[in-house]
């Protein structure tokens, strides 16, 4: 019955589908100088909440679902995306990901009259990156040529590992052999758009032996390596394991080790890293993420997923950090009754703004450009704002940071270290941006006109 | 059992024992030392106690009783305080009602009394109606001043010792205090079973009986004791007396003896425990009166006041409180400086045992060296600062007064006396022109069951302390009397001595002058630099250990930084123990996308917070606990 609605769905969808077989890699990834597009384009997120099982150190926001809901969850994307787009009033859409959850359960068919609910709404450029996280069992695999179909035209897969010993450890439901499988079909469809995520610091691994591993991987791998460090999150089982003394993972210091030996084999193989934990070559970088990282606007769609966009549509004139119902079921109901999920909206004020830009900016290796803060902070330049702090040129003298012409940027050595910096660069910020607004005060009040 | 043998203590003292709830046996043994039971017409009394207005002028001396409540710490003064106000009608009977006249959010969170409260209750007893003034004190070591403040101003105290914990070093401290000031006594056991205020009624007719009224004559002239104050940011200073002879009212002109300074009353009444305005208040009363007293240093408590044309005696006053423990504070940031100035200020006034002196420190900028009666006392002071004034202080290593005997002439001059005193370590002067060190000593008393006795040794013996005395005062139960240096007991000997001890033994301490001690300054150095405020005086023999100690404190607080920092104990140029702390080497949070700014952000404004409470030494960050956490030893 299910299949027969969704069948009625492709025959709905189909005239309206959009072609993507003429895919360039590497499309116009504009500078975004141009401070109009700031609330005039955003990305789109799409959260898919199911997966099959939990793996062992996952905290995210997902759900082991008993019965097959995908009509009711298409259409309630589908409605939610339009109503979060009215309320952006955005006229562009950048690049959509699907992330979760595992979203390569989704219906390649949800996929579908997603991007088709977009399009029918905004701008979605036939360039635009369209990204699906795909975890690589065979059904994941089998259903890649689909989601192409669908409009995706960048595949990361999630690979964790290449020791079987290790996925098992880690709850994973598919092999390595079936990750190479995958890997290379999704290289077959959209060579040079497939990006592999992998994980370090897991229990009992040797820096040896992740050496060894990633060098496996780069014989396999396409133009875009995710690097992750397993951090143990409250709650999951392996959180309890370790805490009881069944398991064990690496100390800091071989965990920092293994990240440098990482970054290092990575630069040899002309993997080039554009963030603290992603690494492109041929300039395959992941344009979505690319603009979470500077400060874009973004729409959340789906449960629990987040936003960060001008709510124009009802006369908003600030930024709002938003976040939808995190329960499936809940967020369905919320969805059918209003339109969306929206369960909570802060709205970000000036500080926070650049706050987030700050922190965002600052986590790739081309840091913050002069041009592009000046965009979000038109009265006080990064120069002003870090010019003078003490602590922040100790960081410049040592060479941890660096500020010059172009902007502000970690060095190599500081990238490693950001988290230790970024209070400091914080508070700078804060205490800057507040005298900026003592002396504006008082020039206004000794100047009333 | 031992419980009944301090039943016998206190019949051998021949003071009247009152069970506070009720098993029948003991209410059976007492009955024959001359408690009766009395009817009393609550709801009378009750709806008397509600008039808008009080005549005060109905209460003469002898229908007044002034006591305070004494007791060891957490014996459960507060809570009978809480039933006495609820019998009496002063405060609704509330399940809600707990720690009552423990006003300050120290207080309730750390459960303890810091700063005694005054209550005036009315009673009817035998068809005649008396005014009850009652205060309650603190039960800690640290603060008996407050104890010996309060039973200046009473006749008589209650003295309350837990059924189930016995006599305590406490106990004992305070029934001398109360004996000395020649009061009466009535000690009452306490939580027999819960705590349902059974036989409580019995406590209060007993004040009555055998409680002597104050002697205060109303045609003598007016002469009130100021026997606490508190500052009112709005009213200025709130005295609480007590008068020892005539009356006072609204607009009378008062003096005090000790500025010699007239003021006019403009408010005074009675604490039930909030301020309650009456028209007078009559000789033996006790009350609250607010005269225009602006400066914090106005109401000296131990002043007398009395009326403009009518001159008295000066009452004795107080000994100044002699402060033990000296630590430096300082503002977070120097531009907090006047606003923790004059926090410390309005501080000082409500807990004149502070000592206050301005300081200032290469790393930490002006600030000041205050004195206290002991630990727990500056933590609470540190901790009022925090939440009642809202300053943020970083507190130093907490030290003893020292004295050193000068040999240098030159020096002797410069301070114009042989002996000098030291507060701060840094200015510990060399041996070279010192003939001998001082360090004060104290008798200390330790109750405890037999079985602890032997680790009690041991650490008394690890704290330098010299044993004078030990004698069981029961069949299960030591009293141990050492002498010790008072640096060896200020940090954390009373924490440790509860948790080897399961909370069981219990201490107290008076002062036992000073010794001649091979005393030493050690320095500590992050990444090679000397913290000033870091610095101690340690005795030789200790002088290994305390510094190995203390670089393994400072190695724990202070977080890994970007690059090594070396922690190191050095006497004079001689290094002699170290700890390093590793650089970072990475820290960056490996995912950041869309999803996770909000965490990401929350975290990060965490830090935040955490850095400002961060002092820069050099270019180390020490968080500002780190001071004062640098001393607490293991043992």
């Amino acid at each position: 019955m299910i299949s027969r609605t969704l069948h009625a769905l492709t025959r709905a969808l189909s005239p309206g589908l959009r072609r993507l077989s003429h895919v360039s890699s590497g499309g116009p990834i504009e500078d975004g100088s141009d401070s109009a597009h700031l609330t005039g384009h955003a990305s789109l997120y799409v959260h898919w909440p199911y997966c099959l099982r939990r793996c062992s150190y996952c905290n995210f926001n997902k759900y082991i679902s008993r019965e097959n809901n995908d009509v009711m969850m298409t259409e309630c994307l589908r409605r939610e995306t339009d109503a979060l787009l009215q309320l952006s009033q955005v006229s562009c859409v950048t690049s959509v990901f699907f992330g979760g959850g595992t979203p390569s359960l989704a219906h390649p068919l949800t996929i579908a009259a997603v991007l088709e609910t977009v399009a029918g709404r905004v701008s979605l450029s036939d360039e635009a990156e369209v990204t699906l996280e795909v975890n690589p069992t065979p059904e994941g695999k089998s259903r890649l040529e689909e989601f192409c179909v669908a409009g995706v035209n960048r595949f990361s897969i999630g690979v964790q590992s290449l020791q079987d010993e290790d996925l098992k450890i880690l709850g994973r439901d598919h092999s390595s052999h079936q990750a190479l499988q995958t890997i290379e079909e999704a290289r077959r469809l959209r060579p040079g758009r497939v990006s592999v995520d992998v994980m370090f610091g897991r229990p009992e691994q040797s820096v040896e032996s992740w050496e060894s591993e990633l060098s496996e991987l780069l014989k396999v791998c396409d133009d875009h390596v995710s690097l992750y460090q397993l951090t143990l999150e409250r709650g999951t089982q392996l959180f309890r394991r370790v805490q009881g003394g069944e398991a064990s993972v690496p100390a800091e210091d071989v965990t920092a080790e293994m990240y440098q030996r990482a970054r290092t084999t990575l630069h040899q193989h002309g993997f080039l890293q554009y963030e603290v934990s992603n690494f492109a070559r041929h300039n395959a970088v992941s344009h979505h993420n690319m603009s979470y990282w500077r400060g874009r606007q973004y729409i959340g769609v789906g449960p629990g997923a987040h936003g960060r966009f001008v709510p124009l549509g009802e006369g908003g004139v600030d930024r709002e950090a938003r976040t939808q119902t995190l329960e499936p079921d809940v967020w369905i109901r919320e969805v059918q009754q209003r339109g969306h999920g929206t369960r909570r909206r802060i709205r970000l004020g000036h500080l926070e703004l650049l706050e987030e830009v700050l922190v965002m900016g600052m986590r790739m290796t081309e840091g913050i450009n002069h041009k592009h803060w000046q965009m979000f902070s038109p009265q006080l330049g990064l120069r002003e704002v870090f010019g003078t702090s003490a602590e922040v040129r100790e960081f410049l003298q040592s060479g941890r940071l660096v500020l010059d012409d172009r902007g502000l940027r970690c060095s190599w050595d500081g990238l490693a270290v950001l988290d230790s910096m970024l209070p400091a660069l914080l508070v700078e910020l804060e205490r800057e941006t507040s005298r900026k607004l003592q002396s504006d005060e008082q020039r206004e009040r000794s100047d009333p006109r | 059992m031992h419980r009944g043998d301090y039943r016998t203590i206190y019949l051998q003292h021949s003071y009247i024992l009152i069970v506070v709830t009720g098993q029948q046996w003991l209410l059976q043994q007492f009955s024959s030392a001359g408690v009766a039971d009395i009817d009393i017409d609550i709801n009378r009394f009750l709806s008397f106690c509600v008039k808008e207005s009080i005549d005060l002028s109905k209460f003469p001396a002898d229908r007044i009783r002034n006591f305070c409540i004494i007791a060891h710490i957490d014996h459960g003064k507060s809570t009978l305080a809480d039933r006495l106000l609820e019998m009496t009608g002063a405060i609704a009977k509330t399940e809600k009602n707990k720690q009552v006249l423990d006003k300050l959010q120290v207080e309730r969170e750390r459960g303890i009394t810091v700063k005694a409260q005054t209550a005036s209750l009315f009673y009817s007893h035998e068809g005649e109606q008396y005014l009850l003034n009652l205060i309650d004190t603190p039960g800690h070591v640290d603060f008996s001043y407050e104890v010996s403040r309060s039973i200046s101003a009473c006749q008589g105290v209650l003295l309350i010792v837990d059924a189930n914990q016995g006599v305590q070093a406490q106990t004992v401290a305070n029934f001398y205090l109360a004996f000395e000031a020649q009061l009466a006594i009535i000690p009452v056991i306490n939580k027999i079973s819960a705590k349902l205020g059974t036989n409580v009624e019995k406590v209060l007719q007993a004040v009555v009986d055998r409680i002597p009224a104050p002697a205060a004559s109303i045609d003598d002239p007016f002469k009130a004791l100021v026997f606490d104050s508190n500052f009112d940011h709005y009213r200025g200073v709130v005295a609480n007396i007590a008068l020892f002879g005539g009356q006072v009212r609204k607009g009378d002109r008062i003096v005090s003896a000790h500025l010699g300074k007239t003021y006019e009353v403009n408010e005074l009444g009675l604490l039930r425990p909030d301020e309650h305005p009456t028209q007078k208040l009559f000789a033996g009363q006790v009350g609250y009166i607010i005269a225009g007293m602006k400066d914090v240093k106005e109401a000296q408590i131990g002043d007398t006041l009395y009326l403009q044309e009518q001159p008295v005696e000066s009452l004795p006053g107080f000994k100044p409180a002699k402060a033990m423990v000296f630590a430096g504070m300082y503002p977070m940031d120097q531009s907090e400086y006047p606003g923790l100035r004059s926090a410390i200020e309005r501080l000082t006034l409500n807990d004149s045992s502070v000592t206050v002196q301005r300081d200032s420190s290469l790393a930490l900028g002006a600030g000041w060296r205050l004195g206290f009666l002991g630990l727990l006392h500056m933590e609470v002071f540190n901790q009022r600062l925090e939440q009642e004034y809202n300053a943020s202080v970083i507190v130093t290593a907490p030290t003893v007064p020292y004295k050193a005997i000068l040999s240098s002439t030159r020096l002797i001059k410069e301070h114009g006396s042989e002996e000098i005193t030291i507060v701060n370590p840094a200015q510990f002067p060399d041996k070279s022109v010192v003939s001998e060190y001082l360090e004060p000593m104290v008798f200390g008393t330790i109750l405890a069951p037999d079985a602890y006795t032997g680790k009690i040794m041991t650490l008394c013996l690890n704290r330098r302390a010299i044993q004078k005395n030990m004698v069981y005062i029961d069949d299960q139960r030591v009293m141990m009397k050492y002498l010790f240096p008072l640096n060896e007991i200020v940090v954390d000997f009373y924490d440790l001595l509860k948790s080897m001890s399961s909370g069981y033994a219990s201490f107290d301490y008076e002062n036992a002058g000073y010794q001649a001690a091979d005393l030493i300054k050690m320095d500590i150095l992050l990444n090679g630099r000397p913290v000033e405020e870091l610095t101690t005086i340690v005795h030789r023999d200790r002088a290994y250990s305390s510094g190995k100690a203390m670089c393994e404190r400072l190695k724990d607080s202070i977080p890994r930084q970007m690059f090594e920092i070396a922690v190191q104990a050095a006497i004079g140029s001689k290094v002699i123990a170290r700890e390093t702390i590793k650089a970072y080497r990475k820290n960056v949070l490996a995912k950041c996308y869309g999803g996770d700014i909000t965490r990401k952000m929350k975290l990060l404004k965490k830090q935040v917070e955490g850095k400002k409470k961060m002092r820069l030494i050099g270019n180390v960050q020490v968080p500002k606990d780190a001071f004062i956490d640098v001393l607490k030893r293991k043992d």
